[in-house]
C-alpha cells in the first residue's frame, strides 16, 4: 500500500520513483503480453496504457481462507515490477495488511467504497460460510453481509485462490461450515476466478494488469477462469510429457524413473485434468513448479479438488476401497447364486414329478 | 455437478455401484448355469470327458480351412476386435494400475504409442463388423436389438477412450470422466447381455467337447 500523497500519480509516475528502467518496465510488458497471448503489437499499448493509469481503488476481503493466497502475492524476497504493480494499486481494505484495525480499518472499507462507489475492484480470498455466520465474521460483520455488502459498488470481483472460487478446502466434504465461493452468491457482477492452493502471483498481477490497461475483464473459460493462464492443462505443457507420451512412469518417490525425471501419473499426479499455468510461468521467480520439484500435481486450481480420493492415487484409480467392495459382493453374490440354484433345481424336480405322461391309449380317446 | 464432481463421482460411487453389479451379476449367473445339474449319462465311455473339453476350450478359436474360406471376413475381423479389446483393456498402464488397485497386483504394460494404434484399429474393426452385419442379409436376418445395442456399448469405452487421451473435444476432467462412465455401463449391462459369452465360452466350449470326448470322437 502506498500514501494518500501518492494517490493521483501514474503507474509511469510511480515506477520511475521506485528506479525501474524503461527497459525493464517494457521487458515486464513484452513478457506479460506474450504470457496473456496478446500480440506483439499490443506491447507499446500496453505500455502506454500502463504508463498513464492511475490508481484504482482495491478492497479486499478475506473470508474462510489460510492467507497462504495473500501470502503468494505478497511475498516480498525479493522487488519484482509485478510485486511494485500490486503496490500500485490502492489497496484501501486489507485487514491481514492494513496498519489500521477494528472501527478505523471499517471506516477505510466503507470509505473506499462511497468515494469509488461503481468503479472499485474487489478481490476476495476465502469461502463464505452459509451454515452459521458465527463460524467467520470480521468486526461483527459477517462474512456473507460484507460481501454483499461490498459487492454491489463493485466494478468487477476477483475470486483470489480456490477457496473463494469454487469453495476450497472448507468445502470439502463434509463441508462442516456450508462454505460457498463467492460466485455461488453473487450472480449479477462479473466474477473472475483465480483458482489455485495458492494462485500463482503473476496470475493476478496479469489479471490486474487487463483490467488496468483494458478497462476490461480478461476472456474466461467455462468457470470463470482467465483463459490466458487457465486454457491447458498441466499435462499439456508438463516438460515431463515426452515420458508419459512414452509410457515411462516413476513407481515410487526415490526410483530410477523418478531420479530420471520419468512422468509422476502413477504417483497421483492430476496435472492431466488440472488446469493452471505453473508449468509455464513457475514458481519462485520461475525457479520451478511442483512436478519440477519431483511431486505430483495436486490439482489444486480445480473446483472440488479435495475431495478426489488421495492425492497419491492415479486418475485411473477408483477413489474408493473397491478389493474389499468385491470381496463383500463375491460372498453375497455366491450365497444369492447358490439360493437361487436350489431353487431352480426345485422347481426342476417340481416339473418333472407333476409331469402327466400321455400314452397312445390317451390320445386314441 | 462440476466436471471434477463428475469425475470424482465416476471413480468413487459410480465405480462401487458398477462392480457390485458386475461381480454379482457374473457369479449369480455362473451358479445358475452350474447348480443347473445335467442328466447322468448311462452310456459307456469311450473317451475322455476332460480331454476332449479343454481341447475343444483351444481349437474352437481357429478355424478350420473350409470355415475360414467361407466367413474369412468374420475371423479375421473378430480376431483383430477382440485381440485389440485384450490389449487396450489389459496392457494399458493406466488401466493395469486400476488392476492392480482392486487385485493388489499388476503387469508390464504395452509403450502408450502401440495401445494408441490398437485403439484406432480396434475401433476400426469394429465399424466394419456393424457394417458387414447390416450389410449381409443372412446375419441382418438373425440380429436383435441388444446386438446392437451390445456392439454400442463395446465401441464407446474405444472412442471416449481415444478421445479423452487425445484431449478432443472437451475438456479433460469431462472427457476423462465420460471414459470411465462408459466403462461403468459396459460393466453393468456385462452379465445380462451376450457380453457374458467373455466368461461363459469356456463352460459352453467344454460342453460341447465333452460329449464328444465322452463318446469318444473329434469335437
Amino acid at each position: 500500500m502506498i500514501n494518500d500523497s501518492n494517490r493521483d500519480k501514474t503507474l509511469g509516475e510511480t515506477l520511475r520513483e521506485q528506479g525501474i528502467s524503461r527497459r525493464s518496465f517494457l521487458k515486464f510488458c513484452a513478457t506479460t503480453a506474450s504470457m496473456m497471448a496478446l500480440s506483439p503489437a499490443m506491447i507499446p499499448k500496453i505500455a502506454h496504457a500502463l504508463e498513464n493509469a492511475r490508481r484504482p481503488s482495491v478492497i479486499w476481503l478475506s473470508f474462510q481462507e489460510c492467507t497462504g493466497c495473500t501470502e503468494s502475492l505478497t511475498r516480498a524476497h525479493t522487488t519484482t515490477i509485478e510485486s511494485l504493480i500490486f503496490d500500485f494499486i490502492s489497496l484501501d481494505y486489507h485487514h491481514t495488511l492494513q496498519a489500521a484495525s477494528g472501527h478505523a480499518a471499517e471506516q477505510a472499507r466503507e470509505t473506499a467504497m462511497e468515494e469509488n462507489y461503481g468503479k472499485y475492484l474487489l478481490i476476495v480470498d476465502g469461502s463464505i460460510p452459509m451454515d452459521n455466520p458465527g463460524y467467520s465474521t470480521i468486526a461483527g460483520i459477517s462474512n456473507y453481509d460484507m460481501l454483499m455488502d461490498t459487492a454491489k459498488g463493485a466494478a468487477a470481483i476477483v475470486a483470489v485462490g480456490t477457496c473463494a472460487a469454487y469453495g476450497g478446502i472448507p468445502h470439502a466434504k463434509p463441508n462442516p461450515t456450508g462454505a460457498v465461493s463467492v460466485g455461488d452468491l453473487i450472480k449479477d457482477k462479473p466474477i473472475i476466478n483465480v483458482p489455485g492452493c495458492p494462485p500463482i502471483p503473476v496470475v493476478i498481477t496479469g489479471t490486474l494488469m487487463q483490467f488496468l490497461t483494458f478497462g476490461s475483464l480478461p476472456e474466461l473459460d467455462h468457470i470463470g477462469r482467465p483463459k490466458a493462464f487457465y486454457g491447458k492443462s498441466i499435462h499439456d505443457r508438463c516438460y515431463r510429457r515426452p515420458f508419459y507420451d512414452k509410457g515411462l512412469f516413476a513407481e515410487t518417490f526415490d526410483d530410477e524413473g523418478a531420479k530420471k525425471g520419468w512422468c509422476l501419473y502413477k504417483l497421483g499426479c492430476k496435472g492431466p485434468t488440472t488446469y493452471n499455468a505453473c508449468a509455464t510461468t513457475k514458481w519462485n521467480d520461475g525457479t520451478s513448479f511442483p512436478i519440477e520439484a519431483g511431486h505430483p500435481c495436486l490439482g489444486c486450481s480445480e473446483p472440488d479438488f479435495w475431495d478426489g480420493g488421495s492425492f497419491y492415487k492415479a486418475l485411473s484409480m477408483p477413489t474408493e476401497n473397491i478389493t474389499r467392495t468385491v470381496i463383500y459382493t463375491a460372498a453375497g453374490a455366491a450365497a444369492a447364486g447358490v439360493a437361487l440354484g436350489a431353487m431352480n433345481r426345485h422347481k426342476k424336480n417340481q416339473a418333472v414329478a407333476t409331469h402327466n405322461r400321455t400314452s397312445i391309449d390317451d390320445l386314441k380317446k | 455437478m462440476s466436471e471434477i464432481e463428475f469425475l470424482n463421482w465416476v471413480r468413487g460411487p459410480g465405480f462401487q455401484i458398477a462392480i457390485i453389479i458386475f461381480v454379482a451379476g457374473v457369479i449369480i449367473r455362473f451358479a445358475e448355469i452350474l447348480l443347473l445339474g445335467r442328466k447322468p449319462n448311462l452310456a459307456e465311455a469311450k473317451g475322455s470327458e476332460m480331454r476332449g473339453g479343454l481341447c475343444t476350450i483351444v481349437s474352437r478359436s481357429f478355424p478350420d480351412k473350409n470355415t475360414f474360406q467361407r466367413s474369412a471376413f468374420t475371423e479375421v475381423s473378430g480376431w483383430i476386435f477382440h485381440g485389440g479389446l485384450f490389449i487396450t483393456i489389459f496392457l494399458f498402464a493406466p488401466h493395469i494400475l486400476m488392476f492392480k488397485d482392486i487385485i493388489g497386483f499388476g503387469w508390464p504394460a504395452l509403450p502408450t504409442p502401440v495401445i494408441d494404434a490398437m485403439t484406432v484399429v480396434t475401433i476400426i474393426a469394429l465399424l466394419a463388423i456393424l457394417v458387414h452385419r447390416i450389410n449381409n442379409r443372412a446375419l441382418r436376418f438373425i440380429s436383435t436389438k441388444e446386438d446392437y445395442f451390445v456392439w454400442l456399448i463395446t465401441i464407446l469405452p474405444l472412442i471416449t477412450g481415444y478421445l479423452a487421451f487425445h484431449r478432443i473435444g472437451m475438456t479433460a476432467p469431462t472427457l476423462l470422466a465420460i471414459h470411465i462412465l462408459s466403462v461403468e455401463l459396459l460393466m453393468v449391462i456385462f452379465p445380462f447381455t451376450k457380453l457374458m459369452h467373455a466368461f461363459t465360452i469356456t463352460l459352453s466350449r467344454w460342453y460341447n467337447g465333452a460329449i464328444s470326448g465322452y463318446r469318444g470322437v473329434e469335437s
